[in-house]
């Protein structure tokens, strides 16, 4: 999809760092992407593996201290996100850019109604009147299918399930017709029926809309599913990046490997109980000087303590953080989607 | 909501009536005949009119109804009278020995006499309770008292909350930052220095050594044109400064921690993320909710107004509420001191009650209904 393509947003080696008591914790190292638009990017990594923290540095939602973007470009509609002043980045957050958050229950304002809350990024942004901002926020609870759209407004968070109130945060997110939108875990606190109702509205949504779409997961299954492209973090780096397909039939990285067989096979088996992803993901408190997933790496071996791999080509759109360069080209196709 | 209100009306009326049935028997368990206190002064004839007033010699139940009535009936009533002119206090009363014959005649002559078949009667006001002290109604002097405690402790309310709040957000806004640990620090000190200690001290800095203000509160200053509502702002500096250094300390603290509450929710990142100024993110968003717990606070604290400030008071000699009822205990004045214990406890219940309903006004997530 969109091959060609400029894309929408590039990020180039981005560093951050959290100042805490006891020293530094360097959680995104080095990061670089790209998504074009109408594409969707899927970003999967066992939990603390950066995913959040990347993403909210982007637009700048770390708080500021601890937090520190220390270094690299964002590149969205010609500007360097990191470098441009605080409120040109508002006019970007919220406009082009829209955030979906993990957590609907406490994401929205409690003692706001939904209205109110839909509408302020449409007044900002579009600098609409309160009528039309009141028009345009009953079509976009439908868009997101919350039936009864109309009298909802006047409704407050408490008042609405889980799976609504994401919704809202969805309508939220899209209010301003973003040219990005970037979904962190959107569905990981509901349930799996209401899981699949809001990926088969992203996905309606990205046909409609064309906009380009960053997908924050743990749910390898869900990633086939939606996904044009995907990356693997690991310890705040990004391991392995490929198109979808190539993927889950030809992962490069051990790490990618191992989590592709935590996936059930059609008979609901797991392939391998995974050694590699018991014990914890490295907190780091200086820039990582070595491969850090070494000390969880089966295939380990000398280089892997002096130098942290960088990433190399292999295929098209596919590159790898590995040293280690795997013969037989199809070790995790049993699960491909 | 509405609701919600008349129920807890209604449920404030056996919460009072039990307040009141403690300060009643008070008056009872009191060793000995509670008259026995009343100076010897006073002449026979009042304190007989006393007893009559307290219900003395009847059965316990009977005396708890009147002292009721006397509470809930008469001294309404007398309000309203001496506000709007009217008689609603008064009743008509057998003439007995005790009224003179030239007495008869004024009331003759004023149309306050009339027959019946048992004998003549006469438009009177109903009993009062009396001041021991100073053989008063308590309700006049406490009426008297009020305005005094209102200007000095209610104005030192108003100005320690104005300033408290802007001081709580900021702070939290800023947290650890040179403002907040400066904050921290003289608020700290509000909390500790006892105001008989900061009265004097501010007395002796502003009054005695520089002379700008007056150490003394001038009770009986009428204020009615520009010049006495300068001395009067004057004389309530010093007390006012006193009263509001120590609200300022306790309700800035309480802002600053419902803001830090609330600045890490998640509900403020989403705000930033939608692209909000700071402005809106801080005085909208996140100022709603921490509001709600402070306002709360706020109402609760508004029956010690009313109670007044006794150390402050006696130390300016603001002749106050507060001042009255250190005075009244001192001199044994049993009712004087059992009125003013009760209407605290109405304010006390009455501004529970309308701190509950301010919360679920501001909180959409409470619902009475
Ligand atoms: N405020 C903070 N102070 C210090 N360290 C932090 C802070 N926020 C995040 N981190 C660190 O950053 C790292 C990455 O966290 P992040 O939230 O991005 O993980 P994630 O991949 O989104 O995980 P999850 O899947 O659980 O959401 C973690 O190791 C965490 O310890
Ligand atoms: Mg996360």
């Amino acid at each position: 999809m969109a091959d060609g393509a400029l894309p929408v947003l590039d990020v180039k080696d981005l560093k951050t760092v959290f100042q805490t008591r006891k020293g530094e914790v360097h959680a995104v190292n080095s990061v670089s992407f790209d998504v074009r638009p109408g594409e969707l990017l899927g970003v999967v990594g066992e939990s603390g593996s950066g995913k959040s923290v990347t993403m909210m540095s982007l637009i700048g939602l770390l708080p500021m201290p601890p937090a520190e973007v220390r270094d690299g470009e964002v590149l969205f509609d010609g500007k360097d996100l990191l470098k441009i002043d605080p409120n040109a980045l508002r006019d970007v957050r919220g406009g082009d850019i829209g955030f979906i958050f993990q957590d609907p229950m406490t994401s929205l304002n409690p003692v706001f109604n939904v209205g109110f809350q839909i509408m302020e990024p449409l007044r900002k942004h579009m600098g609409m009147t309160k009528e039309k901002a009141r028009n345009r926020a009953v079509e976009l609870l439908e868009l997101v299918g919350i039936p009864d759209a109309a009298r909802r407004l006047k409704d407050y968070p408490h008042q609405f399930s889980g799976g609504m109130r994401q919704r809202v945060m969805i309508a939220i997110a899209l209010a301003c017709d973003p040219k990005v939108l970037i979904a962190d875990e959107p569905t990981t606190a509901l349930d799996v029926t209401i899981q699949a109702q809001i990926l088969e509205l992203v996905k309606d949504l990205r046909e409609k809309l064309g906009m380009a779409i960053i997908w924050i997961t743990h749910d390898l299954g869900v990633i086939a599913g939606i996904a044009d492209r995907v990356m693997v973090m690991y310890g705040g780096q990004v391991v392995e990046q490929a198109p979808v397909k190539e993927l889950f039939t030809n992962p490069q990285h051990p790490y990618t490997r191992a989590l592709l067989k935590t996936i059930p096979n059609v008979h609901g088996e797991r392939e391998a109980k995974l050694n590699v992803i018991e014990g914890q993901p490295p907190i780091l408190g200086a820039p990582p000087a070595a491969c850090p997933f070494r000390d969880r790496c089966e295939y380990r071996f000398e280089r892997c303590d002096r130098e942290n791999p960088y990433r190399r080509p292999i295929g098209h759109q596919h590159d790898v953080a590995c040293f280690y360069e795997f013969e037989d080209k199809s070790a995790g196709d049993a699960n491909a989607a | 909501m509405l609701t919600f209100t008349i129920r807890r009306l209604i449920l404030a009326i056996p919460t009072l009536l039990f307040i009141s049935l403690v300060i009643f028997l008070l008056l009872q368990l009191a060793p000995g005949d509670p008259m026995a206190q009343v100076p010897l002064t006073v002449p026979p004839e009042v304190k007989e009119k006393m007893r009559e007033a307290l219900g003395l010699g009847e059965p316990l139940h009977i005396q708890y109804i009147k002292w009721l009535r006397q509470f809930f009936w008469v001294e309404p009533l007398n309000l309203l009278d001496t506000w709007f002119g009217t008689e609603f206090a008064w009743h008509w009363v057998p003439v007995d020995s005790s009224i003179s014959e030239s007495r008869l005649a004024v009331l003759a002559e004023e149309g306050r006499l009339r027959d019946t078949a048992e004998g003549q009667e006469y438009w009177s006001p109903e009993l009062r309770v009396i001041s021991w002290q100073t053989r008063s109604p308590v309700m006049e002097i406490v009426a008297q008292r009020i305005p005094q405690t209102l200007w000095v402790v209610g104005v030192a309310y108003i100005v320690g909350i104005l300033i408290a709040l802007p001081i709580g957000i900021y702070s939290a806004y800023r947290q650890y930052s040179w403002f907040d640990n400066a904050g921290t620090l003289v608020t700290m000190i509000g909390f500790s220095v006892p105001p008989f200690f900061s009265g004097v001290l501010v007395i002796v800095i502003f009054s005695v050594q520089l002379n700008w203000f007056p150490s003394i509160y001038d009770t009986t200053l009428v204020v009615d044109d520009w010049e006495s509502f300068k001395r009067q702002i004057n004389q309530m500096f010093l007390p006012v400064m006193v009263l509001a250094l120590q609200i300022t300390s306790q309700i800035s603290r309480f802002m600053r921690a419902s803001m830090l509450d609330n600045l890490n929710q998640d509900y403020v990142r989403t705000a930033r993320a939608k692209g909000m100024r700071e402005r809106v993110v801080v005085m909208t968003h996140v100022l709603r909710n921490s509001m709600i717990p402070v306002v709360t606070v706020i109402a609760l604290g508004i029956p010690s107004i009313f109670g007044g400030a006794i150390i402050t008071e006696q130390v300016f000699k603001v002749n106050g509420i507060g001042q009255l009822l250190i005075t009244a205990i001192q001199a044994n004045d049993l009712p004087m001191v059992q009125t003013l214990t009760f209407i605290f406890a109405v304010l006390i219940v009455l501004f529970n009650l309308i701190a509950d309903v301010l919360y679920g006004i501001l909180d959409p997530r409470i619902r009475y209904d």
